[in-house]
């Protein structure tokens, strides 16, 4: 018997989140050390876990199944492929990231800081089962629980209206996994009349479904993701999440949590409900081309920091789903590596302006101005995260959006054309809120405002580096990607249109900037 | 002529409960006052724990015992063990007396007037109420016959000999004693209406069938042709008699008052096992002597588990009161249940004794968190006093918090798996539609569950507000064990509907 690297690498984050649970109140620092240190632990399993499918190191990483609720036809069934990687290892880097950037978040409140710790931690385990599960009903099971935590997370640390802003994400996201179990029950029953009851997701892909039961299941699986993800005009939850939490608790939010819809979407979706997935395509590229435009307009007009980058948030996921329903494949392994660059760019930007805030005491734009003369070097880091969020050439974000809004425009010439303008309102809202907040006449307020202390730049300077790295160096991944995204498309039927040229080549067309 | 034979052996059980009970009554007359909790205390769990011994030894069993009168087959010995579980529960809930300074939650002389010199009298002298503990294995002994019963009599005198001691308890609490009267009253005057009805639906029945036998009603059904109106007639009445005591829209209007008015403890009790019995009856009665029917009741119970889920749901957002919240909640329960009784096959009833098990454990575990948070007037059961309780005593809010999440049918909670085999076997039966209406309501009911956890965790505690009392071994080993169960059925899930599959067949 192999090793079980995938159970492993849930299992870690799970036992860290309860020994963090039983540090002693009040030895608040002792948790924060031990939260960090499974995080880390975990980040090098899931490392040397996506060696193998990175450069082809053989660690022995194989597909996971044990019996779980056998009367059901469930099982603990676990499996990596190109898609899962890529968030398995956004969602292995973020959250050490984020643990070290919520270091002193959490003791501004009066609250122990070990339950939030502990929070982060479960909240990890459960989205690595939900990337790594085989099995739908493990999937919905991990889906629905991760609420639970995040929503304490919002509700018992962050700003003055958190009790509003938890309840409307847990009511929202409850109503779409909901919706959801609905779907995941009638989906079932399917495998049932077919006279193999099970939840294991390549069986339930082989069922032969009618298209009219298809669209049903279809709706009730994408009312869930279109709620998580978020889309327009499922989104409303995610503004006031992100204005709420703490800066660390949004970056982790918006930037790993909210990708098990997307997930969700590419991974289960489109497999499953082939000829609904692809009868829906045209609405679901309207909503997701409506989320790009709307979130960025409405990124313009904010006057919360907070609250912008939630709107970006908005944007980018509709470039996502945008790149997932236009069925190409470089749409699509465009939009699964857009889904790791926005996580980084995100968590960046929120952690960046939490920094911010945490010097200023306030969220809003018109307080801070001229913050470049005092804190030089956190000028410069805001300005770096920013950009990537524009998606500026050579870093990460630029290649995906790219790939996304090419591979659109094989098939949706009008949706790749306005989603372009997305692009040009993005550079709109970032470099006027980069002059805003940072260049002109020095506030008093913001005078003698401390540049960034060491243990921010160590929280910082990993994401900009990857950002970086990555967008010289995109082919492992991209490459990884792309074999899963292959035969989910297959899955799905469509013709593949002639792509204006091979995928490898827009790559090292990009890289050549 | 010969005499009847009895089976002694199958209905050990029973014989045992009863048997209990009218040695409890004798206990009353003539044990000494000082001695009398200790023994009935004793008695009564012994006497649980011996039936539910005895169920566990019947497992497997499959026959009808006492002339066709009682059935001893999955489905029953699956529901007597459940209610005798928690009727174990019961009795330890019944029994703390460290809540109420030496009392317990009953008042020392249920004739006693409210508010008067005797009541203080007694009450200063410590004098404890210990006919509840006969009375309360009286009504397990009626809850273990009301889904083992196979035939109308046995039926409706399961259905009496349940009813009445659960009509004098909730009259006992020892505070708010008016409200807890007013409920006992309203409870009776109800209960005898539906006992009524459901005599005259027997009536009817037994007039199309011309017998008593639930398989030879079922025989009948195929036999008889052209007299549908009597038998539709009769099915009704008695289908209203049976939803009075599930709970089920619109022959609810009973259910808050009551919960609201009776003692915690009895609430608690009654709230988990009537509901199991109710149920298990219910569905006996539909399946095995009705199931030629179907096409002719599924309609009516579509329509019963719609309103049930909805008016339970929408209702219970409009609460003040945590008790009449979570009666609320029940009702909204039953229509869950509702949905999966439309299928009417194996799958189905196993769904339903899951999810009825799993039900019960979290509520009785919910009720008893309730007895806990406590101020001068005894229970503080308005919502508003449980603010900041996760401030004051994270364990214990945290430990409602799950059984809150359980009854929102939450995943790693025992509630999930219940709503997913239940919402399973309705769209197996064709019930998709229902089903959707269970989502939009369960989509409701987590408003008002989560509304109590941002109160308990998210809001300031309130500086008078109640206290949590320390509560004596009894009640703090119900709670453990419900909230052990609920965490546990809802992450290995897998023993338990096993046993509830193989349990899934009625004998015929």
């Amino acid at each position: 018997m192999t090793f079980p690297w995938l159970t492993t690498l849930i299992a870690l984050p799970a036992l860290g989140a309860v020994l963090t649970a039983l540090v002693p109140s009040g030895r608040g620092t002792l948790a924060k050390q031990v939260a960090t240190g499974f995080a880390v632990l975990t980040l090098i399993v899931g490392a040397l876990i996506s060696l193998q499918y990175l450069f082809d190191v053989d660690m022995g990483v194989e597909p996971e199944t044990y019996e779980w609720i056998p009367e059901l036809g469930a099982s603990w069934a676990l499996d990596l492929h190109g898609i899962s990687l890529a968030l398995v290892a956004l969602t292995v880097l973020a959250t050490p990231i984020v643990a070290l950037a919520m270091w002193h978040e959490a003791e501004d409140e009066k609250r122990d800081p070990k339950a939030f710790f502990a929070l982060l931690l479960s909240v990890e385990a459960l989205t690595l089962t939900a990337f790594l599960s085989q099995d739908v009903l493990l999937f919905y099971v991990v889906f629905e629980a991760m609420l639970i935590p995040l929503y304490f997370m919002i509700g018992m640390y962050g700003g003055p209206q958190r009790r509003y802003a938890a309840v409307k994400f847990l009511l929202y996201n409850l109503v779409g996994g909901l919706a959801m179990l609905a779907a995941v029950i009638g989906l079932y029953v399917q495998s049932v009349e077919a006279g193999n009851p099970s939840f294991f997701l390549p069986d339930l892909v082989a069922l032969d479904i009618d298209t009219t039961t298809q669209w049903w299941l279809f709706i009730g699986f994408m009312l869930a993701f279109a709620i998580k993800a978020p889309l327009w005009p499922f989104h409303t939850w995610l503004p006031d999440a992100a204005a709420e939490a703490t800066p660390s608790n949004a970056a982790f939010l918006s930037g790993v949590a909210d990708k098990v819809g997307t997930y969700g979407m590419i991974a289960l979706v489109l497999p499953l409900f082939p000829d609904a997935s692809r009868e829906a395509a045209p609405v679901i590229v309207v909503l997701a081309v409506i989320s790009i435009i709307y979130g960025a307009l409405l990124a313009i007009g904010q006057t919360d920091m907070k609250r912008l980058i939630g709107y970006t948030s908005i944007s980018h996921f509709g470039f996502i789903v945008l790149g997932i329903f236009a069925l190409t494949g470089q749409s699509a392994t465009g939009a699964t590596f857009y889904m790791v660059n926005h996580g980084l760019s995100t968590i960046a930007l929120f952690v960046v302006v939490g920094f911010l805030i945490s010097r200023r005491g306030s969220r809003q734009v018109d307080d801070f101005g001229g913050v470049q003369k005092p804190a030089p070097k956190l000028a410069g880091v805001f300005l770096f995260a920013g950009l990537s969020g524009l998606a500026l050439p050579p870093l990460s974000t630029f290649l995906s959006e790219f790939l996304v809004i090419s591979g659109t425009f094989t098939r949706y010439r009008p949706a790749a054309i306005v989603a372009t303008l997305g692009i040009v309102l993005s550079a709109l809202y970032i470099l006027w809120l980069y002059q805003r907040t940072m260049t002109g006449p020095v506030r008093p307020a913001v005078e003698g405002m401390p540049d960034l202390r060491t243990r921010e730049l160590a929280v910082v300077a990993p994401l900009l580096a990857l950002l970086l790295v990555v967008g010289f160096f995109p082919k492992p991944l991209t490459d990884a990607i792309d074999e899963a995204v292959e035969p989910t498309l297959v899955e799905v039927g469509v013709d593949q249109p002639e792509p204006l040229a091979p995928v490898a080549e827009h790559v090292e067309e990009g890289t050549g900037r | 002529m010969n005499a009847p034979t009895i089976e002694y052996a199958e209905l050990a059980p029973l014989i045992t409960i009863f048997g209990a009970a009218v040695i409890g009554v004798l206990i009353e007359a003539f044990v000494p006052r000082q001695l009398r909790h200790p023994v009935q205390v004793g008695l009564a769990l012994l006497a649980l724990v011996a039936a539910l011994v005895q169920v566990i030894l019947l497992a497997g069993t499959d026959m009808v015992a006492a002339v066709g009168a009682v059935a001893v087959d999955g489905p029953a010995l699956f529901l007597q063990g459940t209610i005798l579980v928690l009727a174990i529960i019961s009795v330890g809930l019944f029994a703390e007396r460290r809540l109420e300074a030496g009392g317990d939650a009953f008042a020392p002389a249920a004739s006693s007037l409210p508010g008067s010199e005797d009541e203080r009298i007694l009450v200063r002298e410590q004098r404890l109420q210990t006919e509840v503990y006969p009375l309360m294995l009286f009504a397990v002994g009626g809850m273990l016959l009301f889904p083992a019963a196979n035939d109308l009599l046995m039926l409706f005198i399961a259905l009496e000999v349940m009813s009445l001691p659960l009509y004098l308890l909730c009259g006992m609490a020892r505070r708010r004693r008016l409200l807890s009267q007013e409920a006992a009253l309203k409870y009776f005057l109800l209960g005898a209406f539906s006992s009524a009805i459901f005599l005259f639906g027997m009536a009817f029945v037994y007039g199309y069938a011309g017998t008593l036998r639930f398989g030879e009603i079922s025989e009948a059904l195929t036999a008889n042709i052209g007299q549908d109106g009597i038998l539709l007639a009769g099915v009704g009445l008695m289908a209203v008699g049976l939803l009075f005591k599930v709970g089920a829209v619109p022959f609810h209007s009973w259910t808050p008052d009551v919960y609201q008015g009776a003692p915690t403890p009895v609430t608690a009790f009654m709230a988990a096992c009537t509901k199991l019995a109710a149920f298990g009856a219910l569905v006996r009665l539909f399946y095995v002597a009705f199931g030629g029917l179907r096409t002719d009741w599924q309609p009516m119970l579509w329509a019963v588990a719609i309103a049930t889920m909805l008016v339970g749901a929408v209702v219970a957002l409009t609460q003040t009161d945590i008790k009449r919240m979570l009666a609320y909640s029940s009702i909204a329960h039953a229509g869950f249940v509702l949905t999966a009784m439309v299928a009417a096959d194996s799958t189905a009833t196993a769904a339903i004794l899951f999810y009825l098990a799993t039900y019960g454990i979290a509520t009785l575990g919910a009720f008893a968190v309730v007895t806990l948070v406590r101020d001068s007037g005894g229970e503080a059961t308005h919502l508003a006093k449980w603010a900041g309780l996760g401030r004051r005593s994270p364990v214990l809010a945290a430990t409602f918090a799950l059984f809150l999440l359980a009854f929102a049918g939450i995943p790693l909670t025992s509630g999930f798996v219940g709503k997913l085999t239940v919402f399973t076997a309705a769209i197996d039966g064709g019930a998709a539609p229902l089903v959707v209406v269970g989502v939009i309501a369960s989509a409701v009911a987590a408003f008002f569950y989560v509304r109590v956890i941002v109160l308990m965790f998210f809001s300031d505690p309130a500086p008078e507000g109640p206290t949590v009392a320390v509560p004596s071994l009894w009640t703090a080993v119900g709670i453990t064990v419900g909230a052990a169960a609920t965490l546990l059925l809802g992450i290995v899930p897998g023993p338990l509907l096993d046993l509830a599959q193989q349990a899934s067949i009625f004998v015929r």
